[in-house]
């Protein structure tokens, strides 16, 4: 006999997703279609002067090469981010979930920088690794490295890339962290048993079982990189030197506030949201098809 | 019983709010960027102006940075609460000026309110920065600064430079010697980027950055600075760059402490630097002009400033207006402007203060405060010379950051580097010329 439990009410299924919808309304439907809106209009900074321009600000926008760079700046950064981030927080999180003494501690202080918000954090690795002043950066100078993020590019984009990657560790930890213990012990256990070694286990046994995670926390730290980085950029290298670590969400919150060009900065945007909503589509359309639920 | 008492406070608290009016208060916001010590000075104006009145109440709030104050003032002006008054830093001039409705002129502002008000009271080489080409006052200049070399006296001569240099190739010498003497990491250097390197070094050898008096006379400007002199400075700092001799300091001011703590000896950024050089520098330092070629015909000109004005903005009662005009013709007062110049460091802004601060014998005591003023002053301005105007200067400003670091980083020739920051600054004018009819 099925048992199943019927609404008899029409209303209130709708009733009770109104908070949601609202919620997704208000924080996101409107201020896209804005964005689009204001993608095909110019105007001036205050408001004055509108104009509407059709695929103008579109055109001048492909046309332009320092956007292709920032383009090129964005892949690398985000892979690296990525990469990074995903890869040390599964070696921190496969440490922790050994049988530890002080497993608490370890685990509250891997969680903390999370609490950091993004300029902050810029700031604290701005200290760190200021050529003349920086704590970190002195060694490398008694070194005779010639340490100088302020005009060698590839020095601030490793800077932007650690600050970035140590501010999301936390969050990916956390979740790795909770994977892991989900695994039963009697499968890992079963492995030792048939004479695979640690790595093995690792690679046959956990890896495959963290795929749900690996594969959450991918789209995750893509978005994070895509959208919430440009604190961490603003406050670490204001998108140089000579634009080497403008990324595009930099360069929308560059042309956008900064600049007061908020034509051509909600055209960048619209292009942005249009190459998430892609890459996330394409996550998981492709990239799903391997994840073992 | 609990009632009856909130019936009374209700009683009271109404009777209150019927006998205001009497004595009505106009309130006047003031949005500003002043953070520390400017910040106290900022508070201590608005108090002293409240106590001195009882019609008016000047109520400051700190919006944070340059930028985010001005972001603050437009984002409010679109949603309908912008405040009286805003400070804007100088390079967002145009974008103020442009906005024609969303501000009062402050002449406008002085005639309609029947302020007493003489624009040849105030110091032309600041006033030319905010006013129209008919010489009407825009808005109110606050706190200006202009560019100086910071030199450290005693790292000077340790190092066997008797002199304080005055040209670019003593500079370069002495940051030889500097270099020699254990400054291995900085000859010289300097904050703000390309307003030490274009926007001051071109009106300082009285070559034009742009055309139509530097954008002065209209928004159909076009970008010239990538003449043979500039390029030649460029290429210049280029080649100091690769042994430390120059070593560039990033695009704002975050590399003044540089300067403070003895790493480079010679550094060139605002004289607004004075009040935090006083209390963190533990040397005998001074304030120089900035250098110049000595090769240029009629090098030094003059310098143009920096630092902020207040705007009113459009759209108030003319009963706040009123209380606006008072508190700048307050503001304008002799022996307040000079102890605000005394003690902030910022330039005075009428003549009668300035020559009030000379009379009283204060540049003998303190020769660093007058620097700026003899830049300012040293020459009658030419079309070259007047100052700057150029819409998005925020961004364009970055923009040719951007092609100072590809060049000093070895990545382009000083010829490409300002070749492509003058093309993309002309697209960006163009862009700016549409919106702003």
């Amino acid at each position: 006999m099925e048992k199943s439990v019927v609404f008899n009410n029409k209303l209130l299924p709708y009733l009770l997703l109104v908070p949601q919808l609202i919620i997704t309304v208000v924080f996101f439907y409107w201020p896209a279609s804005q964005a689009l809106l204001q993608s095909f209009k110019r105007e001036d900074a205050f408001g004055l002067n509108t104009e509407f321009v059709g695929l103008e600000n579109y055109q001048s926008l492909f046309a332009d090469p320092s956007y292709y760079k920032s383009m090129l700046t964005t892949i690398v950064f985000s892979s690296l981010v990525a990469a990074l981030s995903l890869s040390i927080a599964l070696l921190f999180a496969t440490q922790a979930d050994k049988n530890l003494k002080a497993a608490g501690a370890y685990k509250t202080l891997m969680i903390w920088p999370y609490a950091v918000a993004p300029a902050v954090a810029g700031v604290l690795w701005i200290f760190m690794f200021h050529p003349s002043l920086g704590t970190l950066a002195r060694p490398l100078r008694w070194m005779n490295f010639d340490w100088n993020p302020l005009l060698n590019g590839n020095h601030a984009m490793t800077l932007v890339v650690m600050a970035a990657v140590w501010k999301q560790i936390s969050y990916n930890f956390l979740f790795f962290l909770a994977g892991l213990q989900s695994i039963p012990k009697s499968v890992l256990e079963a492995g030792a048993i048939d004479g695979a070694g640690p790595m093995r286990r690792f690679w046959t046994i956990t890896f495959p079982l963290l795929s749900p995670t690996t594969f959450f926390l991918l789209v995750v730290n893509v978005v994070y990189v895509f959208f919430d980085t440009f604190g961490i950029i603003d406050a670490v290298t204001g998108g140089g030197p000579a634009g080497a670590t403008t990324t595009m969400v930099y360069k929308v919150f560059a042309d956008g506030r900064l600049g007061g060009d908020l034509g051509g900065s909600a055209a960048q945007s619209v292009v942005l949201m249009v190459i998430v909503i892609a890459l996330t589509a394409i996550q998981f359309r492709y990239v799903e098809r391997k994840v073992q639920y | 019983m609990a009632f009856r008492q909130f019936g009374a406070a209700m009683t009271v608290t109404v009777a209150l709010a019927l006998a205001t009016p009497a004595h009505a208060v106009t309130e006047i916001q003031w949005w500003h960027a002043m953070s520390g010590g400017n910040n106290d000075i900022v508070n201590k104006l608005a108090d002293d102006f409240n106590a001195s009145q009882s019609d008016y109440k000047v109520v400051p709030t700190f919006k944070g940075s340059y930028p985010d104050t001005m972001n603050a003032g437009i984002a409010a002006f679109r949603a309908g609460t912008a405040p009286h008054i805003i400070q804007v830093f100088e390079v967002g001039t145009a974008t103020m000026m442009s906005a024609t409705g969303a501000i009062k002129p402050v002449y406008q502002l002085m005639k309609d309110a029947g302020e007493p008000f003489d624009p040849k009271a105030y110091l032309p080489a600041i006033t030319g920065y905010y006013s129209t080409s008919k010489g009407d006052m825009l808005s109110f200049p606050f706190n200006s600064s202009s560019m100086v070399m910071w030199i450290n006296k005693d790292e000077l001569k340790k190092a066997g430079v008797a002199e304080i240099p005055k040209t670019w190739p003593e500079v370069f010498d002495a940051a030889k010697k500097l270099k020699a003497a254990g400054h291995a990491t900085c000859g010289f250097s300097n904050a703000w980027a390309t307003w030490a390197h274009i926007e001051q070094f071109s009106v300082w050898h009285n070559v034009p950055i742009g055309t139509k008096a530097n954008g002065l006379d209209g928004f159909d400007t076009v970008l010239t600075f990538n003449s043979p002199l500039q390029v030649k400075h460029l290429q210049n700092l280029i080649d100091l760059q690769k042994d430390k001799t120059y070593d560039y300091a990033g695009r704002a001011n975050a590399s003044e402490n540089r300067f403070a703590s003895g790493e480079c000896a010679i550094f060139l950024t605002s004289s607004g630097y004075y009040a935090t050089a006083k209390s963190t520098a533990k040397f005998d330092f001074t304030s120089a002009p900035m250098p110049y070629y000595p090769d240029v015909k009629g090098a030094p000109q003059n310098s143009i400033i920096g630092g902020a004005s207040l705007w009113v903005m459009g759209g108030k009662k003319p009963e706040e207006y009123k209380g606006v005009a008072k508190f700048f013709t307050f503001l304008s007062d002799t022996d307040r402007q000079a102890k605000l110049h005394q003690e902030s460091g910022y330039l005075p802004i009428t003549k009668a203060a300035y020559e009030k601060t000379v009379r009283d014998g204060f540049y003998e005591k303190n020769p660093t405060l007058q620097t700026p003023l003899k830049e300012l002053t040293n020459k009658e301005p030419t079309e070259n010379s007047r100052g700057l105007r150029f819409g998005n200067m925020v961004q364009m400003r970055d923009i040719w950051a951007e092609e100072m670091e590809a060049a000093l980083a070895g990545k382009k020739t000083a010829q490409e580097a300002l070749d492509a920051a003058v093309a993309k600054g002309n697209a960006m004018l163009r862009t700016f010329e549409k919106t702003a009819k």
